[in-house]
């Protein structure tokens, strides 16, 4: 036996070991990592509420109210929001979805929840989708998300609903 | 006299509640851009009076917002390209932490000052309650144009080269 055989199977078995040990770590890492932004667009349309529908729901006396999460940016959040409506962190930021998953943890699964953003466009917004499949994950069945096609400014401030502002 | 009060406080929390309850949305068209200072990211002072006599694209952007990041590498090129005819860009970041917008700026390279901005600055602007958000201001400090939302990156050059094209503050006195 040549010792450049030996040579290349030592080499061959150090890169195959090499890349069990990667493959392994980026296992372990995904496990805990928060899944990739998904879009707003992969929420089933069941799954929407509409601006009216939702001024409805809160205008009527004895309606059971939904707990309003807003899932976008503090900063739009304390410039106007939803009356009632809840900070629950950015859904595209892993901290933003680590302070909405502690947020329900102790809710059970039936409550209807009404999560909204707003930031953009519906079809480029980051935070909805994630903070949905979170919910759905977690088991939740009465989750609706609030449709701002353009933004909360234009689809909700402007055509006259409640809001307020401040924390 | 006494029902006059009672009516007069009733129209008082009436009004107070309508005041609190509705956000103010304003139409800033053709009025004086409101006023501000602040630092930009490298910490330099930022003052919007100091862009006077210029064209001004006030561009409101976040670092999760996509459509922005569309944006502004355009408004980054036409700093160059209209920079000399009297053209500045200001960026003001949106986002709840500077580090996410220092380290987008730096990776767009970004040539124009970014400040972050916060919901008082939000509030003076309409309320920035959708991004991203542009503004056109004149040579004058009049806001001549607001964009909303994705839009035609050739819409909003159209409408700054309009204003380019019109005369500077002295140049009109000279004509008067």
């Amino acid at each position: 036996m040549s010792s450049s055989f030996i040579v290349r199977r030592v080499v061959t078995i150090a890169a195959l070991a090499l890349f069990c040990l990667v493959q392994q770590r980026a296992r372990a890492a995904g496990q805990w990592a928060v899944p990739p932004p998904a879009s707003a667009l992969t929420i089933p349309a069941a799954q929407l509420i509409q601006p009216e529908e939702m001024n409805r729901v809160l205008q009527t006396r004895g309606a059971e109210k939904p707990l309003i999460l807003q899932v976008g940016s503090r900063m739009m959040f304390e410039q106007a929001h939803i009356p009632g409506a809840e900070y629950a962190g950015q859904g595209s930021q892993s901290e933003g979805i680590q302070q909405l998953r502690g947020r329900v943890a102790a809710l059970p699964h039936k409550t209807f929840i009404v999560l909204y953003c707003g930031c953009c466009p519906w079809n480029r917004c980051p935070n909805v989708g994630p903070a949905f499949q979170l919910l759905q994950g977690m088991g939740f069945t009465r989750v609706k998300v609030l449709y701002l096609a353009d933004n909360f400014g234009d689809d909700w401030v402007n055509k006259g609903y409640a809001v307020e502002s401040g924390r | 006299m006494r029902r006059a009060l009672t009516l007069g406080l009733v129209a008082a929390f009436l009004a107070a509640s309508a005041a609190g309850s509705a956000f103010a949305a304003q139409n800033l068209l053709n009025q004086k851009a409101p006023e501000f200072t602040l630092k930009d990211l490298n910490g330099q002072s930022l003052r919007l009076g100091s862009f006077r006599g210029k064209v001004v694209l006030l561009n409101f952007w976040a670092t999760w917002c996509a459509p922005c990041q569309v944006e502004m590498p355009v408004f980054a090129a036409w700093q160059r390209q209209y920079g000399p005819r009297g053209f500045q860009v200001v960026g003001i970041s949106m986002d709840d932490d500077p580090a996410p917008a220092r380290h987008l700026v730096e990776r767009l390279k970004l040539n124009y000052p970014v400040a972050m901005g916060d919901e008082r600055l939000g509030a003076r602007y309409g309320g920035v309650l959708g991004l991203p958000l542009t503004f056109l201001i004149d040579r004058n400090g009049v806001i001549r144009a607001r964009f909303q939302g994705e839009t035609d990156v050739k819409v909003i050059e159209f409408r700054v080269r309009t204003l380019l094209a019109q005369p500077r503050p002295q140049e009109q006195s000279q004509a008067r």
